[in-house]
């Protein structure tokens, strides 16, 4: 499907989720408070979402990931807060 | 439109799902053993859960006319306790000669932790001693990438399991690869905020190809989409893919992976 079929197709929607996304951050913005590591992950990951290269959602799911290798003592839980705790 | 849904939690479901996939053209449900909100107490617990899984559940399908099949195992989220995570995989294996029972599934990882990867080795050499087909479960979001490469490495330690009778769930574009290549089947899970938009999917359909990937909507009791294989199916039509691949990859593929469990069969009429 060429760019201009796909650009009918999702431009709707994925500028929908854009408008989405700066009404997120201008809500945080208002908000007291600092920002712990999603947000910051979140922010860093905009710059990957602006960066002219191609793979931009394996990047970002990458940078939101946990990096380690080795299993972690205990699970401490059972949900994923969709960041990692150590960026 | 017909199609098999791979993965769905049917036992948190209600009755009007099911009409609404047999309508749109699901013609086989298969159900892993997965994690009920709350952990279980005891083995017995987890007794009564195979029972519903294996006998229950297959009947009240096939009121809708749907074959049900089942994998059973012990969610990751269960395995911190180690006792009670053997005592009832010292249960599997009287259920595994049941009718509708495909293999172990969905076992694997979700925070990675060592007792998790301990329960997760028990399962995967549970299953080499029963020569059982594998379904497996990766951890969520920011869990994923660590999770599947220690299940990758932990299957391919295991020389003796065939990789084309393993498929491992929930990828993504940054653990697609990891699991294709190293020769596995790789699901994508169409489900809400924690996975994989149908977008998405299918961009990872026209990039990596078709050969050994196959959707499901692994709906449960969050929120989720039974129907969510038939309508990646028509957003697939919008993207200009031809009926015979749509087929190909909601039909076919979960057909040509299941039927290596001669259990699995569909009736003819299909």
């Amino acid at each position: 499907m060429d760019r201009a079929h796909l650009t009918d197709l999702y431009f709707a929607e994925a500028r929908s989720k854009l408008i989405d996304l700066a009404a997120f951050l201008d809500r945080i913005d208002r908000s007291e408070g600092e920002d712990d590591f999603r947000l910051q992950s979140l922010r860093a990951a905009l710059k990957e979402l602006a960066a002219p290269k191609p793979d931009k959602a394996k990047a970002i799911l990458l940078l939101l990931s946990d990096p380690t290798q080795q299993p972690v003592a205990e699970a401490g839980g059972k949900s994923a807060t969709g960041a990692w705790p150590g960026f | 439109m017909r199609y098999i849904e791979p993965h769905a939690h049917m036992v948190s479901r209600t009755t009007d799902d099911y009409t609404a996939m047999v309508t749109a053209g699901c013609r086989a449900i298969c159900e892993p053993a997965f994690w009920a909100g709350f952990d279980r107490s005891s083995a017995q617990g987890f007794h009564d859960y195979f029972c519903q899984l294996t006998d229950y559940e297959p009947k009240r399908a096939a009121k809708f006319g749907l074959p049900h099949y089942s994998w059973l195992c012990l969610n990751p989220k269960e395995a911190e306790n180690l006792a009670l995570a053997d005592e009832v995989l010292a249960l599997l294996p009287s259920f595994l000669d049941r009718p509708n029972v495909l293999g172990i599934g969905e076992i694997g990882l979700n925070k990675n932790s060592r007792n998790e990867v301990t329960i997760f080795e028990r399962h995967v050499e549970l299953a080499v001693k029963h020569n059982q087909m594998i379904l497996i479960h990766t951890p969520h979001l920011e869990d994923k990438w660590k999770g599947t490469r220690l299940i990758v490495d932990i299957l391919r330690a295991h020389r003796e399991i065939d990789p084309a009778r393993v498929i491992i769930d929930h990828v993504e574009e940054h653990t697609v690869n990891l699991v294709l290549d190293a020769g596995f089947w790789a699901g994508i899970t169409l489900y809400p905020q924690s996975k994989c938009t149908p977008a998405r999917a299918i961009d990872m359909v026209e990039i990596y190809g078709a050969q050994r990937l196959w959707l499901n909507c692994a709906c449960d009791w969050g929120q989720s989409d039974p129907l969510a294989v038939p309508k990646t199916a028509l957003e697939m039509k919008q993207r200009g893919h031809s009926e015979t691949a749509i087929d190909h990859l909601i039909y076919g593929n979960p057909l040509r992976f299941l039927s290596q469990n001669p259990k699995f069969r569909l009736p003819e009429n299909h």
